[in-house]
């Protein structure tokens, strides 16, 4: 049986593979707040949501290994267990209503186990009823604009930085003109709108995604644990430029973040926006609920 | 191709088949638009799977190299979806084997209504060349198979290529609807005296539930697009703001279709290997009305699960909870079909012929793909993976390596039965292997580039995901390296092959189609064979 024994090697890699990915995910290899070369698991979690998102992936991941691993060994063992020439002659076995039971119950039960923790996690992050600022972000093809409903209406728009001006260690494709600020330890509302077609606000190490659709303003909150960077790209099909629109958010202490305020309100008063296309936006733009 | 195999069925039987190029154009046997549907299959999927393979040679390293811009990009990849899923999955699975066996399993002579069978196929081509067209006309479409508004609409889409898409959209729904409706016709009114529902073959009960899914999702899609194309060319509004539409309305219609439509591509698939794992096992299927009742409740359940694909547009957070639930439960009657199958193989004599291993990679690789949706069926945790190359990698395992796996399985079981000729076993090992590792290196990777945030959807990315995305890559070529040598192969043994005997399987393929010769006559069951009470499945 070379063929067989083909197969059990095969099967002994991919679940080699298998055990591989969930330890090196487990163990956090590669943690950051942006991707890593050969990165196998989620980015750094910077924000209460995304903590509990990845000890849910955490747990799923345990959960669904330890099932494809079930089968893949039940599978290996019947094909070597009863193969023509160790089993000649074949059972007429078609049923057997306690093994139906009891593979219809289990994975009820184990569907009802993921589903607890996930229906509290799904809640949690909603949204957050106690505000402390609100940030609104809207897309555009191919660049978000963000403003500042609580301090005074700042309001800035954000471009990727182009291939040819990056300095040494930006990164391509994720670094922006104008990063989006936030202090951290604070209850941000964020409202997402579009003016365009769809695109989609996704911060992975905070755990926010939502799309901005015209006409609609989309809820949602964060909470940034630590300062730092973090990068996020449009993740809505949004025509030619869809790779070209990142997100970039700066999280400061409170201390700094009133300091940048205060600094942007002069940067931004000073750039003088284009008033046709503001004017030709007003009516497509959402009104931020404050 | 089909050709070839059609010299062979000229026999005694039948007095007035038309030759020539009139045999296929006005064709109401079901074998030959069986065939045709299987040869349309093939070339779009070359078509579709060399999309893929460009796409794959673009992401293969970070910067854009082959394509001229992100648009064009847009466009192949919007031209990969909608050819495989209605151009290459369903006419293979459906029109071709549904065509070809479902008759000759429930011992009828033909389809319900034959000429209906001949305008279903034939409405295929012309909207297989609208697609094409679109890209080539009108600066193509560039909007995902998912056509979602505002980018399908007249100011981010102005030119006729997105109508074009609507019509062949339009134009293959028909085609499937009508095809649809004569299934259910011919297995409700034309099973052999005997044959009770409870005891048709698997593979007739799939094909049932799928023509039920097609008959009730397909008209939403129609009505779905039509408002966009007139939202496009007639200024309505349905889905633009400014006239008090709303592009979320599309989002919900478009789902309540897509989201049975990817069980319409599994469960024709589910029900092939069904037969090949009881034939290879030598032993009936275990828990066959559990099976049959398992794929029935996946096709209620597909319907009232749509908005899992929804999870980040900005819905009521009860309606998100709802919805995760009713995902979460499918698990269950697909997880009994998953230990049905092994069951079935638990006690039987298993010999390891080419469409056994297809069938057994099909049971491993869709587990795979089938933990991953219920981690995605998380709404909480599909926040983070929503859109990623997960979802990506998570529904190739299901369709790529589901749905393909179970043409292939079906092709391999049937090819001797279809073209009276002999593949030769080595060939089809030599095929499934290269396939099994082809896949597995495209796709498994894809879980790691979408934990780490990689969005789907775009010509280029991040430089820290050069490394899986080369692997990714590699695989791709592999696989469609195979897919060529089948191909190439399958024509040889077509012209060259040895004559096939009516029954290759031995004892344990007991469905009727066996008990014929291979090739089968143009016309089969002139006289109706009964099924005994003591039957199997």
């Amino acid at each position: 049986m070379v063929m067989g024994s083909l197969k059990r090697a095969a099967a002994l890699a991919v679940f080699g593979l298998f055990l591989f990915a969930a330890l090196a995910m487990l163990a956090g290899v590669a943690e950051a707040s942006f991707p890593q070369p050969w990165q196998l698991g989620m980015q750094a979690s910077a924000s209460p949501v995304k903590e509990n998102i990845a000890w849910l992936h955490n747990l799923l991941l345990v959960i669904i290994t330890v099932i494809t691993v079930f089968v893949l060994v039940l599978l290996v063992y019947v094909m070597w267990r009863f193969r023509a020439s160790a089993n000649p002659k074949p059972t007429r076995t078609t049923h057997n209503t306690m093994i139906e039971i009891i593979w219809t119950v289990v994975p009820t039960l184990i569907l009802v186990g993921i589903a607890i923790p996930s229906f509290k996690l799904l809640y949690f992050m909603d949204r957050t009823f106690e505000a402390d600022m609100t940030l609104k972000v809207t897309g555009h093809q191919w660049y978000w604009s963000y403003e500042y409903p609580d301090q005074e209406g700042l309001k800035f728009e954000s471009y990727m930085i182009p291939e040819a001006d990056l300095k040494p260690g930006q990164k391509r494709l994720l670094e922006v003109d104008n990063k989006v600020v936030v202090p951290v330890d604070t209850n941000v509302r964020v409202l997402v709108g579009g003016t365009d077609v769809m695109h989609s606000w996704m911060v992975s190490s905070l755990g926010v995604q939502i799309y901005a659709v015209p006409g609609r303003v989309n809820e949602t909150w964060v909470r940034v644990n630590k300062p730092g960077v973090y990068y996020g790209q449009c993740n809505q099909i949004c025509g030619i430029n869809h790779a070209y629109m990142p997100i970039a958010v700066e999280a400061l202490p409170k201390a700094e973040f009133e300091r940048w305020v205060a600094d942007a309100k002069k940067k931004f008063a000073t750039a003088p926006q284009d008033g046709t296309v503001r004017v030709a936006q007003a009516g497509a733009e959402p009104v931020a609920a404050k | 191709m089909a050709n070839a195999a059609a010299h062979d069925h000229h026999d005694h039987h039948d007095h007035h088949a038309p030759t020539g190029w009139r045999r296929w154009v006005y064709s109401t046997n079901h074998k030959d638009i069986g065939t045709m549907y299987l040869v349309f299959s093939a070339l779009a999927g070359l078509i579709g799977g060399l999309a893929s393979v460009y796409m794959r040679l673009e992401l293969q390293n970070p910067g854009v190299q082959h394509m001229p811009d992100g648009h064009y990009w847009n466009m192949v990849i919007t031209a990969h979806g909608l050819i495989m899923v209605f151009f290459t999955v369903m006419p293979a699975l459906i029109g071709g084997f549904g065509n070809w066996f479902i008759p000759l399993m429930i011992g009828a002579p033909d389809m319900a209504f034959p000429r209906m069978n001949n305008i279903s196929f034939w409405l295929v081509p012309p909207a297989f060349i609208m697609l094409l067209g679109s890209a080539l006309l009108g600066g193509g479409a560039g909007v995902g198979w998912t056509v979602y508004p505002p980018l399908s609409g007249g100011a981010a889409h102005p030119g006729p290529a997105v109508d074009m898409a609507i019509l062949s959209l339009h134009l293959a729904g028909a085609s499937s609807i009508l095809a649809s409706i004569n299934f259910i016709t011919t297995i409700f009114n034309m099973r052999a005296p005997g044959m009770t529902m409870h005891r048709m073959p698997l593979f007739i009960w799939a094909q049932l539930v799928t023509s039920f899914l097609l008959v009730l999702s397909l008209p939403v899609l129609a009505g779905a697009i039509t408002m966009l194309l007139t939202d496009r060319n007639f200024g309505t509004a349905f889905f633009d703001p400014a006239g008090g539409g709303d592009p979320i309305l599309f989002l919900h219609l478009f789902w309540f279709f897509g989201h049975p439509e990817v069980y319409i591509m599994i469960l024709p698939a589910f029900g092939i290997i069904s037969h090949v794992i009881s034939t290879f096992s030598n032993k009936p299927v275990f828990g066959y009305l559990g099976m049959a009742y398992a794929m029935v409740a996946i096709g209620v359940i597909g319907f009232v699960v749509w908005a899992h694909h929804m999870y980040t547009v900005g819905m009521d957070v009860d309606t998100r909870a709802y919805f995760m639930a009713a995902t979460m439960v499918i698990a269950v009657p697909t997880g009994i079909k998953i230990f049905s199958w092994i069951a079935t193989m638990w006690g039987g004599s298993l010999r390891f012929e080419t469409p056994m291993l297809w069938a057994i990679g099909l049971i491993f690789l869709f587990t795979v793909g089938g933990v991953t949706g219920v981690v995605l069926s998380n709404a909480g945790v599909d926040i983070a993976l929503h859109n990623t190359y997960y979802v990506v990698a998570h529904f190739h395992y299901v369709l790529s390596l589901g749905a393909v796996f179970g043409i292939f399985c079906g092709i391999y079981y049937w090819f001797d039965k279809m073209t009276g000729r002999v593949f030769p076993d080595w060939a089809g090992k030599l095929h499934f292997w290269t396939t099994f590792i082809g896949v597995n290196l495209t796709f498994f990777p894809q879980h790691f580039l979408g934990l780490a945030g990689m969005p789907r959807r775009i010509p280029d990315y991040p430089d820290a995901f050069h490394g899986w995305n080369v692997i990714s890559s590699v695989g791709s070529y592999i696989s469609f390296g195979s897919t060529i040598f089948f191909v190439v192969m399958a024509i040889y043994v077509i012209r060259n092959g040895r004559q096939a005997v009516g029954n290759p399987w031995g004892e344990g393929a007991t469905t009727l189609e066996w008990h014929l010769s291979s090739p089968p006559p143009f016309h089969t069951y002139d006289e109706l064979p009964r099924i005994p009470a003591e039957a199997k499945h």
